[in-house]
């Protein structure tokens, strides 16, 4: 027997992955998370097509490029938006979160079982996605090349790195946008404040930038990315103090720890009052 | 049972910026059913809301079964609220409304199937159960709200405006509900600003106007406490002109009408008891009183007295 609440936390999952999970408000998400394996596929079709077969050391860096510059910080970062800002915020704008708050449950329950859904959802669209990208990208190279590279190369760890990294942008995007929907009415103003935030990490004083989560995801990403056109593109990628994955991952758990208990605070004292929304 | 047994208000005021909600509410509503009665904007769903802890009190305190209201995980042990929120969750039918605020409760599958479709069944909601409640009707939306405010058992239930949109017999069907409950040592607390159904049906009512409790208590009670307005009594008898000259004769009656069916006088007295008293010794001297019944005792005219027949209107 479980105790009541798991129970309830399982609960709370059920009813948000029914909503979270293919609703017309959310189709973006998948858009916006299917692009890079639109583009890498169709990349691999054009190659295949005109009979040539591109570098597969630089097909690696194309990779890395996007999935730090594009992925992490647009796709997966817009994406923990739109799902995690509307936990709560989308229930008040749909006058529905009442039903939640007259149940027995606490408080810090409901915020958990709806961070559990939200951290699932984005997980499974986002490394889908990204398993999905590199089936794309390499596909021109065949399988025995890639098995290769997975096999004798690098390849699994990568994979294994980037995935990681994937499934940690979910959740600490997902604890700071939850957190957002909870304190802020408009998404845009949390959305802009953490996206510049974010970008001007790497120029910030050290300790700050521990307050960000792409500081921990960047020392995550197996490849360092120098852009060649230098300027803002090379400010993103720039990574001066990178740590490594057995301190850079307990950091990141941490912080989305810590906004997630601070959100916890802010959902005990949450009032329902839709008329001022 | 719960050795507290009452829903407690301390001092509680409740501002929404500069507006008022409800000031300096003091109450201690016991079982039975007890209907919060007042105009649009008198503060019923604000006291309702600060009970049931989805809004916190600017000041003051409320225990419901000495629970603190801003425990849900304790409160909703005990409490149902059905709510005017006419929103509900994307894509539910009838009956996951209902099983899934019991998941929600702790419930495992068999015994919320169980207790929801109980619930259900005691709300007549069987056949439209399966379906989405996007395609109910304002009655059905209703009582779906109204079995998930029933289904785990609670111990105090909190109705805002339960019978809105309900038909006639349907209407009857739960206000017969609310009495069964009631009968059951429930606490029922109803709002309602239909005052001939709050009369019906309550144990006692709270009168508010402007965010202030200005009158609770047992109806009667309440009109037996406003002197400023004579009580009216019509004593139905076969000679009223008799009757009518000899009740002025007592200081206390400021008013005696022949009714217009002329079948009994209206009489508006200051002191009921003595007149009562009167009319024994009339009754003895040749006139036949074949009824004697308070005419303004009810809901309506207290409301109306109290408030002001502007807002009861309404």
């Amino acid at each position: 027997m479980n105790p009541l609440w798991i129970t309830q936390v399982l609960a709370v999952l059920r009813l948000e992955m029914r909503k979270t999970f293919l609703s017309k408000r959310g189709f973006w998400i998948y858009i916006l998370a299917f692009m890079p394996v639109v583009l890498f596929t169709g990349k691999s079709i054009v190659e295949m097509k005109m009979g040539r077969i591109g570098d597969f050391g630089e097909d690696t860096n194309v990779f890395a490029t996007v999935f730090q510059l594009f992925y992490l910080r647009l796709a997966v970062f817009f994406g923990c938006l739109g799902i995690f800002m509307n936990l709560f915020r989308g229930e008040i704008l749909d006058r529905s979160l009442h039903y939640y708050f007259l149940a027995p449950i606490r408080r810090e329950v409901l915020l958990a079982g709806k961070f559990l859904a939200g951290v699932i959802a984005t997980c499974l669209i986002f490394t889908t996605s990204t398993v999905l990208q590199i089936a794309g990208l390499y596909w021109e190279h065949g399988w025995r090349v890639f098995s290769d590279y997975l096999v004798n190369g690098n390849g699994l760890s990568h994979m294994a790195a980037y995935l990681g990294a994937t499934v940690l942008a979910c959740i600490g995007y997902g604890s700071i946008f939850l957190a957002a929907g909870v304190v802020f009415r408009n998404p845009l103003i949390p959305a802009a404040i953490i996206l510049v935030w974010e970008s001007i990490n790497s120029i910030l004083p050290s300790l700050l930038q521990k307050f960000s989560v792409i500081y921990y995801l960047k020392s995550l990403c197996p490849i360092q990315i120098i852009p060649e056109s230098g300027g803002f593109f090379a400010m993103l990628s720039i990574n001066a103090d990178p740590m490594p994955p057995y301190i850079a991952i307990p950091g990141l758990l941490l912080v989305s720890a810590a906004v997630l208990v601070a959100a916890s605070f802010q959902v005990r004292r949450m009032e329902i009052n839709y008329a001022t929304e | 049972m719960r050795a507290n047994d009452r829903v407690v208000f301390e001092n509680v005021s409740k501002f929404y910026g500069d507006v008022l909600g409800v000031n300096r509410v003091n109450l201690s509503i016991p079982p039975g059913i007890t209907s919060l009665v007042g105009p649009n904007g008198s503060g019923k769903t604000t006291l309702m809301n600060l009970m049931t802890g989805l809004i916190r009190p600017s000041r003051g305190h409320i225990r419901v079964l000495g629970i603190p209201a801003n425990q849900p995980e304790e409160l909703f042990r005990y409490v149902g609220y059905c709510t005017q929120f006419d929103s509900f969750p994307k894509g539910f039918t009838g009956y996951q409304f209902v099983y899934s605020y019991l998941r929600l409760y702790g419930c495992a599958h068999a015994e919320a199937e169980d207790l929801t479709w109980k619930a259900i069944d005691r709300v007549g909601m069987m056949e439209p159960a399966r379906r989405k409640i996007a395609g109910y009707s304002k009655g059905m939306r209703q009582r779906i709200k109204l079995a998930q405010s029933i289904c785990h058992g609670p111990s105090v239930l909190v109705l805002d405006e339960p019978l809105n949109g309900l038909d006639p017999l349907v209407r009857a069907e739960t206000i017969a509900l609310f009495r069964a409950l009631a009968e059951d040592g429930m606490h029922v607390i109803i709002s309602s600003h239909i005052l001939h159904e709050v009369d019906q049906i309550s144990d006692q009512v709270i009168l508010l106007s402007n965010g202030y409790v200005v009158a609770e208590g047992q109806i009667r009670g309440v009109r037996s406490e406003m002197q400023e307005h004579p009580m009216q009594i019509l004593v139905r008898c076969n000679r009223p002109g008799v009757l009518a000259a000899k009740v002025f004769e007592q200081d206390s009656v400021v008013e005696a009408q022949i009714h217009k069916d002329g079948l009994g006088v209206l009489v508006k007295t200051r002191d009921p008891d003595k007149f009562y008293l009167l009319l024994n010794h009339i009754a003895q001297n040749g006139v036949t009183i074949e009824s004697v019944a308070p005419a303004d005792d009810d809901v309506n005219s207290v409301y109306d007295y109290l408030i002001g027949s502007e807002e009861a209107g309404r």
